[in-house]
C-alpha cells in the first residue's frame, strides 16, 4: 500500500512539473490519469519493492552523491587515458562478488560499475559480476571493494 | 547575479563540450568494441551531464530546469542499462575482448600517437 500512496504521489507530481499549468481542467484530468495508471499497475501487480524500492529513499541521496565523485574522478582518468596521457589501455576482463543479498542490491551495484567510466558490467549471474575493465588502475579500484561495501550499506536491513 | 549566472553556464557547456569531443576521439583512438564502450561511457556521463547542468544555469529556476533535472535523472537512470544491454549482446555473440594479461604491456592493437 505504501508502494501505491508514493507512486501516486511521484506521478502527480511528475504531471503538475511537466505540464505547468495550475488550474483545474489540467489538474483534474491530472488526477484522472494518475488514478487510472495507479489503478492499472495495481491490477498487474507491478508495484513492490523492486519496481519501486521507497525504502532506499532515505539512504540513497548519499550513495549518490559518493557515487558522482566516483564518475567524475574516472571520467578525468578514463579522458587522460583516451588523450595518451594517463595508464596506458590494458583491457582485461574481471569478476566480482558481490555481497548484496537482494536481487536488487546486486543490480545497484552493477549498474554502478557501468555508470562509472572505464568499467563496465558485462554480465550478473549466479551471484557473480563479470566486468570488463579499461586499464588496469580501473581493475584494481574495483577489486578494492570500496562500491561494493557502499551498495551493501546502502541496501540495509532491509 | 545573472551574470555570475551566466559564466557558470558557458564554463559547464564548454567542459561539456570538451568531454563529449574526448568521448569522440576515444571511439575512433581506442582498440575494439569493449574498450570504444568506455569512451562512449565519458559522453554518455561526464559530458551529458556537463551540458544539462549547463542549460540547467542558463535557464535559472525556471519550471525549464525542473524538466532539465528530470532528463538528467533518466539519464542517470538509463544509461548505464543501454550500455549493458549492447555490451552483453556482444558478450554472447561471441566477440572476444582483447585483453591484455602480461604487466606494464599496453594492449595488443596500442592506439597510435596523433
Amino acid at each position: 500500500m505504501l508502494h501505491a500512496i508514493s507512486l501516486t504521489a511521484i506521478l502527480f507530481g511528475a504531471w503538475l512539473l511537466l505540464s505547468g499549468y495550475f488550474t483545474a481542467l489540467p489538474i483534474s484530468l491530472g488526477v484522472l490519469s494518475v488514478a487510472v495508471a495507479v489503478g492499472i499497475a495495481l491490477r498487474m501487480d507491478v508495484i513492490d519493492h523492486e519496481s519501486h524500492p521507497v525504502h532506499l529513499t532515505w539512504r540513497i541521496p548519499a550513495y549518490w552523491i559518493w557515487l558522482l565523485v566516483q564518475i567524475v574522478k574516472s571520467n578525468f582518468d578514463v579522458a587522460r587515458t583516451i588523450l595518451g596521457v594517463g595508464d596506458p589501455i590494458a583491457p582485461n576482463v574481471v569478476t566480482v562478488k558481490p555481497s548484496q543479498r537482494t536481487e536488487l542490491g546486486q543490480v545497484i551495484h552493477a549498474n554502478s560499475i557501468t555508470l562509472t567510466p572505464g568499467t563496465i558490467s558485462v554480465e550478473l549471474e549466479d551471484g557473480e559480476i563479470t566486468v570488463h575493465a579499461l586499464t588496469r588502475a580501473s581493475a584494481e579500484d574495483l577489486a578494492t571493494g570500496a562500491m561494493d561495501g557502499r551498495v551493501s550499506k546502502l541496501e540495509g536491513a532491509a | 547575479m545573472d551574470g555570475i549566472l551566466d559564466v557558470l553556464a558557458w564554463i559547464l557547456l564548454g567542459a561539456g563540450a570538451v568531454f563529449s569531443v574526448i568521448g569522440g576521439i576515444g571511439m575512433l583512438r581506442l582498440p575494439d568494441f569493449y574498450t570504444r564502450m568506455h569512451a562512449a561511457g565519458v559522453t554518455d556521463t561526464m559530458g551529458a551531464w556537463l551540458i544539462l547542468a549547463g542549460l540547467m544555469c542558463l535557464a535559472g529556476p525556471t519550471l525549464v530546469s525542473a524538466k532539465l533535472a528530470l532528463i538528467l535523472f533518466f539519464l542517470f537512470m538509463t544509461g548505464p542499462s543501454a550500455t549493458h544491454a549492447l555490451i552483453k549482446t556482444a558478450w554472447y555473440a561471441g566477440l572476444k575482448p582483447l585483453t591484455t594479461d602480461a604487466p606494464g604491456k599496453s594492449g595488443e592493437a596500442p592506439p597510435s600517437k596523433p
